[in-house]
This record gives structure tokens, C-alpha cells and sequence, in this order.
């Protein structure tokens, strides 16, 4: 049996870290539960996390992002109580994508609804014979 | 379908293909599979034997080790890949020089394999975010459903 590590990432109004971690707890899994910052992370039997994770996932479907870890939580590698402070690397990653959060989560509620997003204008670029004109009309005579 | 998402760590590429009923091929998977392993000392810094071998396949010598080192860890991702969404030009894969070469190198493998690829650009507005989040379900759907975890 594989032993992995989940990352849950919430970004949701109505749910907190908290919550998601007690909801862990009170299913009783043989799983290693770690309340953060962002979310939670679960260590666990893939199969076991899998299950677990999709039902928590019910929670708050749009507001509730998850995605496989490679460090088990508390890893000396990673952890930041061993590497002196400092933001632990995979940081700035989850720090750029957590901004969009918000946008995803409105974008499959939509598609949830069955809209369909209109298609975007493209801008054209500049004519290289429009161009010319502008450079010649533009030119100093003396 | 194994979909392989460029960048290969994201968050949201990963979490949006498992919710539409694939399998995302991510970096962190081998990651996972390095710190597990025993006998590694700082993992995933270190590589075994067998890892240069990986990233001959892809790179030859001369070519700066970063770049080969990498290229074993995205080895067994790519190899397994039926399908890739790729963002273009994401901010958060900005580094040295390894990194961009890496990043060109599987660009270029993605499209040289011939498989279903979707390019995209990272939202920055809800507007593209809706129209990101459709693409990705229109081409995930038209995709064969996942097979079932053995």
C-alpha cells in the first residue's frame, strides 16, 4: 500500500480549516491530520485519503482545493522548524495560485449553472502597411 | 486518461483535472515516490544511479546537469502521459537557467508526442477564468473517462 500526502487548500467563506480538520477527525480514518495556514493535510493509504478527501470535498465543492504533496507533513526537509524559518519552498506557488482562488471558484460555479463564456476579443496587431503610414504622416519635413 | 499539467506543481491544473474524472500526472507524485525511498540522504537534492539514465534520454552530456536531473524526474510523468493542458508562460515557473531549458525541453517533448494538448493562459480576471475552467472541462470530457485505480 502507497502512503501519500494530500494538500486541502480552502479558500471559502462559509468553511475553516478547523472545520475540515474536525470533520477528519470524526471519521476515525487511520490517517496523520495537520491543521494550517491555508487548508489541512492529510498523510495517509492512498485509497484511504482518496475516499476521505472526496467526501470532504462535499463540504464546500467550490471552495475546497486539493492537490498531492511529495513531503509528508513535518518533513525535515521542508518543515520550516528545521530549516530555520523562512517560507518553505512550494510557498510562492500556492501564494500565486491562491489569488485566482476566487476567480476558479466563481468560473465552476457558471459552468455548474451550464453558462457557456462568450469568446474573448482578440486584439489585432498592427498593420505593417497602416504602420508606415503613421511613421511617414509622423516624419519632420525640412 | 493520465493528463500530465504544466506547471507541473500547479494547484489548480491538478485539482480541476482529478474533479472532472482524470488522473493529473504531477511532479509531486515522484516527489513523494524520492522522500519514501529509503536510503536517500536529502532527498529529492540526491538522485540514484539509475536516475541520469532518465535524463540521457532526453539531453545529452554537454547539456547542463540541471537540466538532465529534471528531466529524470519528469521522465516516468511524460512517458505515461495521454493527454497534457499546459499554461503558457506561467510566472511561478520563472528560475535559473535549468529550470527555463527543462521547461522548453518538455514544452517541446508535449508537443513532439503527438498527444491531445491544450494550451492556456493563467486567468487574471473572473471573465478568463470562466472561459479557463470551460476549456479545460470541454477537453477533459472529450477525453476518455479515467480507468479505475488498481
Amino acid at each position: 500500500m502507497e502512503t501519500i500526502t494530500k494538500m486541502v487548500v480552502i479558500n471559502s467563506s462559509k468553511l475553516l480549516p478547523s472545520d475540515v480538520a474536525m470533520k477528519l477527525y470524526e471519521s476515525r480514518a487511520d490517517v496523520m491530520i495537520k491543521e494550517t495556514c491555508f487548508g489541512v493535510m492529510v498523510s495517509g493509504e492512498r485509497e484511504v485519503v482518496d475516499l476521505l478527501l472526496s467526501n470532504v470535498r462535499k463540504l464546500d465543492p467550490y471552495g475546497i482545493f486539493i492537490k498531492e504533496r511529495g513531503f509528508a507533513p513535518g518533513e525535515p526537509y521542508r518543515c520550516r522548524a528545521t530549516r530555520r524559518g523562512g517560507a518553505r519552498p512550494g510557498f510562492h506557488n500556492l501564494e500565486t495560485e491562491d489569488k485566482i482562488l476566487p476567480h476558479i471558484a466563481s468560473a465552476l460555479k457558471s459552468l455548474d449553472r451550464g453558462e457557456i463564456p462568450g469568446q474573448k476579443k482578440q486584439k489585432k496587431k498592427l498593420d505593417i502597411d497602416k504602420f508606415k503610414e503613421i511613421i511617414k504622416g509622423t516624419e519632420v519635413q525640412q | 486518461m493520465k493528463v500530465f499539467i504544466y506547471p507541473t506543481n500547479s494547484l489548480i491544473l491538478s485539482d480541476l483535472v482529478e474533479r472532472f474524472g482524470h488522473e493529473p500526472l504531477a511532479i509531486m507524485q515522484e516527489i513523494g515516490k524520492k522522500v519514501r525511498t529509503q536510503g536517500l540522504d536529502s532527498p529529492p537534492m540526491n538522485i540514484t544511479p539509475e536516475d541520469p539514465k532518465f535524463g540521457l534520454k532526453y539531453a545529452a552530456v554537454e547539456v547542463p546537469s540541471g537540466v538532465r536531473g529534471r528531466m529524470s524526474l519528469m521522465d516516468p510523468l511524460l512517458s505515461k502521459a495521454d493527454a497534457a493542458i499546459v499554461v503558457r508562460d506561467p510566472v511561478i515557473s520563472f528560475g535559473c537557467m535549468g529550470c527555463a531549458r527543462t521547461n522548453e525541453l518538455v514544452n517541446f517533448l508535449l508537443r513532439a508526442k503527438k498527444i491531445p494538448l491544450l494550451e492556456l493562459d493563467y486567468p487574471n480576471t473572473e471573465e478568463d477564468a470562466k472561459s479557463f475552467v470551460y476549456k479545460i472541462s470541454e477537453f477533459l470530457k472529450s477525453l476518455k473517462p479515467a480507468e479505475e485505480k488498481k
